[in-house]
């Protein structure tokens, strides 16, 4: 008798459409992506109706809820020159490795004389130490010469003058702490920055809520 | 032999590429949770402009009937007036409220933009006159209660406002005020 072979079907499907799929938006996260910038502290921005997105060069200053402030800049080739300028001008001596830490890195939220010895930990000992790091002095009492979130700025305006700057800050970072940050921009003649701050709904009724419907704010 | 050929011949095309996409949707995941996709949100504050050694004549000057001054104190508490509150001997009249979307501090800058547009039309004022917030923030406030307030002033179309720093007048009128209604 001979053997009826019966037609196997569905055991297998055909991936290859799948696998398209699949790598195609692999291939679009991985262009589109950007990490994350590590950072230092947890900060719960504020929330505003305001959707204007941040701009496309800028310093970054974190104030976190107790009152410490970091320092940070994206670009690494303002980074590089900034702490090059730094380096010297503080008498600060880092060695091309403490350099290349900076560069890599992320925020910085310790005083110059510091800087040294932070920059000699390996990053996730940075990241361990960040927890507990003092934050950059912003002193606005006595003169700017002891302030050194000023230097930063100042310096790195020097490196690239189109930087803006954002603030993010803890929604619960009592007012002072704030004033000290707006205070030392104000030294430096910046008057107009940014805050970094979570989304909102637009109160219906209200006057902006009218002119978004008629289009003329986004 | 002729075996052996049908065999090599009947060999399958097909790869199974099921490990493959798994592979592949375990990195697309992992590219999803690390990417920041949207740049974030900012609010764009523009503070007065302020020098050291600035000229009494060159500040800016507020009318008091276009003035509203809001102080913001602890527990997101807020204290607002009409008018400048330049003079201690006349305090103004100090009302409390707080950021709720019903009789909050929202109606209240409501109510005043209409009481200057009010004016204006009743010729007590003249055309260019704006009303003009001035955001006097306490040491007990916090970053949210800067933030929310000068948020209201987007919501509310305000035409001027500025942060200024808080005076010791304002400060006294506050004290009073919560001694007045027993607050702590």
């Amino acid at each position: 008798m001979p053997k009826v072979k019966m037609p196997r079907k569905g055991s297998h499907v055909d991936m290859t459409a799948m696998c398209d799929v699949a790598f195609l938006l692999l291939t679009f996260f991985m262009l589109a992506t950007k990490f994350k910038p590590q950072e230092p502290v947890v900060i719960r921005t504020p929330a505003s109706t305001s959707t204007m997105p941040i701009p496309n060069d800028y310093m970054l200053l974190s104030l976190s809820k107790d009152g410490r402030v970091f320092f940070s800049i994206d670009n690494l080739n303002v980074r590089e020159e900034l702490i090059t300028e730094i380096s010297q001008s503080k008498g600060l001596n880092l060695s091309p490795a403490q350099i290349k830490a900076f560069k890599e890195g992320g925020s910085i939220g310790v005083p110059f004389n510091k800087l040294g010895s932070y920059l000699a930990l390996t990053p996730a000992q940075r990241n361990e130490y960040d927890k507990t790091a003092p934050g950059i002095p912003t002193d606005t009492t006595a003169s700017y010469e002891t302030n050194e979130l000023s230097y930063w700025i100042k310096t790195s305006r020097y490196a690239n003058p189109k930087l803006r700057i954002a603030i993010k800050a803890d929604g619960d970072a009592k007012y002072p702490e704030i004033q000290k940050v707006i205070a030392t921009l104000g030294h430096e003649k910046v008057f107009r920055f940014n805050f970094i701050t979570d989304g909102k709904a637009v109160p219906p009724g209200t006057a902006l809520a009218t002119e978004v419907a008629a289009g003329k704010k986004e | 032999m002729a075996e052996m050929e049908v065999k090599g011949g009947k060999g399958s095309p097909r790869v199974d590429l099921t490990p493959m996409v798994d592979l592949g949707f375990l990195l697309i995941t992992f590219f999803m949770f690390t990417t920041t996709m949207s740049k974030p949100k900012t609010m764009e504050i523009q503070m007065p402009f302020k020098e050291d050694n600035m000229k009494e004549d060159e500040k800016s000057k507020v009318k008091e009937s276009t003035a509203m001054t809001i102080l913001l104190s602890k527990d997101h508490r807020i204290y607002y007036y009409y008018g400048i509150g330049s003079d201690a001997t006349k305090p103004p009249e100090l009302k409390v409220t707080s950021f709720k979307d019903q009789d909050g501090i929202r109606d209240a800058i409501i109510a005043k933009k209409k009481e200057v547009q009010g004016l204006i039309s009743a010729g007590q004022l003249s055309a260019d006159d704006k009303l003009t917030i001035m955001v006097k923030p306490a040491e007990n406030s916090t970053t949210d209660d800067l933030i929310n307030v000068l948020d209201e002033m987007t919501i509310n179309a305000v035409p001027i406002y500025a942060v200024v720093d808080i005076t010791p007048v304002d400060l006294e009128f506050i004290s009073a005020t919560e001694k007045a209604n027993g607050i702590q």
